[in-house]
């Protein structure tokens, strides 16, 4: 009677030792893969990296910074602007794929990361709008609260608790969009790139 | 139903035609592309910062308002004081159909705004005649206070650039000196503290000095639409001066400008429910019939695998 | 790069197409999307040299 498997065994079998290395860092890519609508996607990550980036340069310095120090003042343009470029090229990342129907071939799980990763992405930037510390947070705060106060959520998300949208916008999204987004990636790895609809097919 | 079959089974690994391709150099090319662009861009337009406001700047720059506002705090009659969950039972709230999800929440984070945007704060003032005109205030019946602050709000509705007023025939009560010691309190900058400090002291949590400016009559609100940034001039995708907002929350912010929504009591729970329902639709389209065929049935496809689809027939 | 700078702080000018009012910042991130679209759709990509047959 064999021994049962570690656990150790079951978590290496169930991740690493389902996928070559040559599936998740290929270094060809199928000869369909021609077009310039191909680069949103990472075009978007590295706008994703870029936030990231400006975020902790601006989380370093500590929230009042950029109010009173030109360099600060830069640092929120550019992490401002950085989510201006990240949806604009998420949405015509997501407009390309669904042209191309990119579900298709069992990668319904690929689209719908990629649709959790924008509304992740949308209150994320939500809650980086309340911390701004100015007119704009204040207002956009209050305004939010109606919303959220609706459905009977405002007590758990307080729009107006200022320390709240910060924890959650500088530790939690980031951690759980860049989650799904690891994910959404691994998933294209793994079922690769949806090949091109077929003259005649249908679905 | 019937369909054509496909030539190469979408689902299965690609055994066909392939390219060598350098996956990090294509990010690392992106990464730097986009650093140009996000350094030029804030490096040219920059961000925009419009100072907070703060009870102080409110009270110094528009005192009548301050005062109306204060009493109408005591009188019961603001936004605050008739809001419903979270913050009291004045209200039922919004509902969606039968569900009451305002009021279900309950009342988690209360807030009784004479007693914690006024009177509270008061208390700390050292002021004798201060002090005692809260305490007749505290010690009055809830109808006698509620005819007091109404009085006074209805006076100064008659004068609304007085930030008080005499009262010969004694119809304010205490009313006149509390929100004329508030005013003073206010524009020394005492308030804001108060307000953020009065249950932690760690000031983190603004709701009582927001919910007590966004009560203003005209400060806060005036200030908004100069800006655009009002519900029915779609300002939940604007941002104040001339940059570009949150064009993304394109929809949420068009269904408060037609009907019913525009007019509806309930325009928030309809609104962020439509919002989620849609959201759905969308997260779930492989799934839906009719959605999921669009691209089919518009071949916008042809022009991206166009190459590709010369190679095959060649 | 101050000399390049733009001022944006200024209230913003709105455009309106019957219930749509919208500034002329979101108009155009709006737009340069379907540039970014249409441009990706149009431009040739450039060919390399392919190994035909299959891979591995």
């Amino acid at each position: 009677m064999s021994k049962p498997k570690m656990w150790t065994t079951r978590v290496r079998e169930a991740t690493l030792e389902k996928y070559e290395p040559t599936d998740i860092l290929p270094d060809t890519q199928p000869a369909y893969v021609a077009s310039w609508i191909y680069v949103f996607g990472v075009a978007t990550i590295a706008c994703f990296v870029m936030l990231v980036a400006t975020g902790l340069w601006l989380s370093f310095e500590g929230p009042a910074w950029w109010h009173t120090s030109s360099v600060g003042h830069y640092a929120n343009s550019l992490h401002l602007w950085s989510v201006e470029l990240f949806f604009v090229f998420m949405v015509v990342h997501l407009w390309g794929k669904f042209w191309m129907a990119a579900w298709r071939g069992k990668r319904t799980s690929t689209w719908v990361t990629g649709v959790i990763a924008f509304m992740a992405s949308i209150i994320t930037g939500f809650t980086g709008y309340l911390i701004q510390g100015n007119f704009d947070s204040q207002w956009i705060a209050t305004q939010a609260k109606d919303g959220f106060n609706a459905m009977g959520i405002g007590a758990y998300f307080n729009p107006l608790n200022t320390g709240q949208a910060m924890l959650i916008h500088v530790a939690l999204m980031p951690l759980v969009l860049g989650g799904i987004v690891v994910w959404h990636v691994i998933l294209v790895r793994k079922r690769g790139v949806v090949p091109p609809i077929e003259a005649g097919a249908d679905e | 139903m019937t369909r054509a079959l496909s030539k190469h089974d979408p689902a299965k690994k690609w055994s066909g035609p392939t390219r060598p391709y350098d996956l990090i150099k294509e990010f690392v090319i992106a990464l730097v592309v986009v650093a140009i662009l996000a350094g030029g861009l804030a490096a040219v337009f920059s961000s925009p910062d419009e100072p907070a406001l703060t009870l102080k700047s409110w009270s110094t720059t528009d005192p009548a308002d301050f005062v109306q506002t204060s009493v109408g705090e005591l009188a019961g009659t603001t936004t605050s004081a008739g809001y419903g969950a979270p913050y009291n039972t004045a209200a039922e709230g919004q509902v969606l159909g039968p569900l009451k999800l305002q009021k279900w929440a309950g009342v988690r984070i209360p807030i009784n705004p004479a007693k914690d945007f006024v009177i509270s704060p008061l208390l700390i003032l050292p002021d004798a005649a201060v002090k005692q005109a809260v305490n007749e205030w505290n010690v009055a019946t809830s109808d006698a206070q509620t005819k007091w602050a109404t009085a006074y709000a209805d006076a100064l509705a008659k004068s609304p650039k007085s930030t008080s007023l005499e009262d010969a025939a004694g119809n304010y009560g205490p009313v006149p000196t509390i929100t004329t010691a508030l005013l003073n309190m206010a524009q020394t900058g005492a308030l804001d503290g108060a307000l953020t400090t009065s249950d932690t002291p760690l000031p983190t949590n603004f709701t009582k000095p927001m919910l007590f400016i966004a009560d203003s009559g005209t400060y806060f609100p005036d200030l908004a639409s100069a800006q655009h940034l009002s519900g029915d001039q779609w300002g939940v995708m604007n941002e104040t001066g001339s940059w570009p907002g949150q064009s993304w929350l394109w929809l949420f912010s068009f269904f408060y400008q037609v009907e019913p929504f525009k007019s509806s009591e309930n325009a928030d729970t309809q609104v962020m429910s439509l919002l989620g329902l849609l959201t759905l639709l969308l997260m779930f389209l492989p799934l839906i019939p009719l959605l999921r065929r669009i691209p089919y049935r518009i071949p916008i496809h042809r022009l991206i695998w166009r190459d590709w689809y010369r190679r095959k027939k060649a | 790069m101050h000399f390049l700078s733009i001022d944006l702080n200024h209230p913003a000018h709105y455009l309106h197409f019957g219930v749509v009012s919208i500034s002329v910042g979101n108009l155009v991130m709006i737009a340069s999307i379907v540039v970014l679209f249409v441009l990706a759709l149009a431009l040739p990509f450039p060919n390399h040299h392919d190994d035909e047959g299959s891979h591995k």
